[in-house]
């Protein structure tokens, strides 16, 4: 049996898409038995919903006040405990997971894997480097612990279906005081969440201003669909920085993604390349992105997207 | 008076096309341009400007890397850094391993903030800096995109996935640079020719006291499956009459 224990991400009593992910990937490690940690301060609704994903053996709940946020350094020695007797550790390649797990793995005085996106034995793994224009197969020497995190966009979610035991487990290890939460500032909308959303709606620096970018926020609404933006569009303060895709935002795999007034820069594409349909509208016959797009539209889109969003 | 030591390593140029071996070995590097890590870049000017208002004394830029690596260094001394330190070592630098080596450096230098990329556009790991701070016990504050000081502390606003986060760390303390966090400066001639003049120390990984060695090997590269070209359409109506039949709106 090959223990995995994936480090659960949650806030406001949710438990993060990216879990779900992650799971799915502890359980394609042969012989696995997957355990699901989740550390919060009032983590009962978490654990249950990790417990409910189909694959999870197990959950432990580790419940401090300490855990109300999750900063790395807090939480780190405390999954290195829980850790102990598990061959292997995974994380969602989140900012969450690409906080905390290199944290874990130099506790544990092992290398990490990041954003795996293929297990081809227990000890081999596949990963992207050079913004996914490599593909790399990594050798773990066997009785190192392997530390992974996850690239979320190549994973199902693990489905429903799961009926785990909930463990409450204790950690006793003295906590740092030298890291301290200041505050969050999300902003709150309705749309659906950008790593999970089948569909996505992306703006780039074309749109010219922030004001223009509401057209691309009015199509996304037509379409339920999540708003993403180019780092170009982000850099130039037309939408905030949780919007961006690509290389060093987020990189996400909905079945529909519309790229409009986006180039196509080898960074932004590293993050849509999963994507079921690209759809690109850009005035720019030449732009990169048609050399990936599934369909391509030429021509204006502020004329465009007005008429496109009358015909559905 | 602080210190700021700032990791930089060397990469391949980001604007060259990276092209995987047709043997499986590796990429393509063979006359190709290499650059400071552009997240490096950022993480020194940081640490540039904290000099330039009066918040630190003194910035040492580490590289990990082969005898060539001292170019990037020069190219960090001619942006501004004090002095540079060549911690010399052919092949691929594991993350743990740049940890440890940091980590050694550290100790001996006892610097207020030690300052990296959030990620090499290399390897993209994302690992070296918080790996330090585990090894270093220090606070981590990664992915920053704006770093105050108050008093003995830094308070640190870092781009996560829900929005802005901001946090404090006491320091000592290790920040990772995002994007936003500034426009690193063009390296001007004058600046290049003091460069020269600059300290620059030679050490190895066996001198700090590091093992080189990781658990974990590559033992192959491919290049990515590609997306196939798609098909062009006229108009609006043609192209929502395509995602209407494709069942995807």
């Amino acid at each position: 049996m090959n223990k995995v224990l994936v480090i659960a991400e949650h806030a406001g009593g949710s438990l993060n898409p990216a879990t779900a992910k992650c799971v799915t990937c502890a359980a394609s490690v042969p012989d696995a038995e997957v355990t699901v940690a989740v550390f919060a301060a009032d983590g009962a609704g978490v654990a249950a919903q990790a417990a409910a994903l189909k694959g999870v053996a197990k959950v432990l709940l580790v419940e401090n006040a300490a855990n109300a946020q999750p900063l790395a350094a807090v939480l780190a020695p405390q999954v290195v405990k829980v850790a102990a007797g598990h061959g292997y550790v995974f994380g969602p390649s989140t900012t969450f997971g690409r906080d905390l797990m290199p944290r874990v793995a130099a506790l544990l005085g092992v290398p990490q894997l990041s954003d795996v996106m293929a297990v081809e034995s227990a000890t081999r793994f596949k990963r992207p480097v050079y913004a996914g224009n490599a593909i790399t197969t990594v050798e773990v020497a066997p009785g190192s612990v392997i530390a992974c995190t996850v690239r979320v966009a190549s994973y199902e979610s693990a489905p429903a279906g799961g009926n785990a035991t909930v463990e409450k487990l204790a950690v006793d290890v003295p906590l740092p005081s030298h890291t301290r939460f200041v505050t969050v500032s999300a902003a709150k909308s309705d749309r659906p969440d950008l790593q999970t959303a089948p569909r996505v709606v992306s703006g780039g620096r074309a749109l010219g201003s922030a004001e223009n970018f509401e057209i691309i926020y009015r199509l996304a609404a037509k379409l339920n669909a999540g708003v993403g933006a180019s780092r170009a569009a982000v850099d130039a303060g037309y939408a905030p920085n949780e919007m961006q895709v690509g290389q060093t935002g987020k990189i996400i795999a909905p079945e529909l993604y519309v790229a409009i007034g986006i180039s196509g820069a080898i960074q932004h594409v590293t993050g849509i390349k999963d994507a079921r349909t690209i759809v690109a509208i850009n005035k720019d016959p030449e732009a990169p992105i048609f050399e990936i797009a599934d369909i391509g539209l030429v021509g204006d889109l502020f004329t465009l997207l007005p008429e496109i969003e009358r015909l559905i | 008076m602080r210190k700021i030591l700032v990791g930089v390593k060397r990469v391949i140029d980001y604007n060259v096309r990276i092209r995987v071996k047709p043997d499986g070995t590796g990429v393509v590097t063979d006359g190709v341009k290499m650059s400071i890590n552009p997240f490096d870049e950022i993480a020194l000017e940081e640490a540039l400007r904290m000099r330039e208002r009066g918040e630190a004394a003194e910035i040492i830029a580490v590289c990990i890397g082969p005898d060539d690596a001292q170019q990037q260094l020069r190219t960090a001394l001619a942006m501004g850094a004090d002095r540079a330190i060549l911690v010399k070592h052919d092949g691929p630098v594991d993350p743990l391993v740049a940890a440890r080596t940091l980590h050694a450096i550290a100790q001996k230098e006892s610097p207020a903030l030690v300052i990296v990329g959030k990620q090499a556009i290399d390897d993209d790991a994302a690992q070296t800096g918080p790996m330090l701070a585990a090894l270093w016990d220090r606070p981590q504050a990664t992915f920053a995109s704006k770093v105050e000081f108050k008093g003995e502390t830094l308070v640190v606003t870092r781009e996560v996935d829900a929005g802005l986060e901001t946090d404090e760390v006491d320091l000592p303390a290790v920040i990772t640079a995002d994007l936003r966090l500034n426009e690193p400066r063009y390296v001007k001639l004058p600046d290049i020719m003091k460069a020269k003049k600059k300290p620059l120390d030679v050490t190895d990984l066996a001198s700090l006291g590091v093992d080189a060695g990781s658990p974990a090997q590559v033992v192959r590269w491919e290049p990515p499956a590609q997306r196939q070209k798609g098909v062009m359409v006229k108009d609006a109506a043609e192209l929502v009459d395509m995602l209407k039949k494709k069942g995807l709106i």
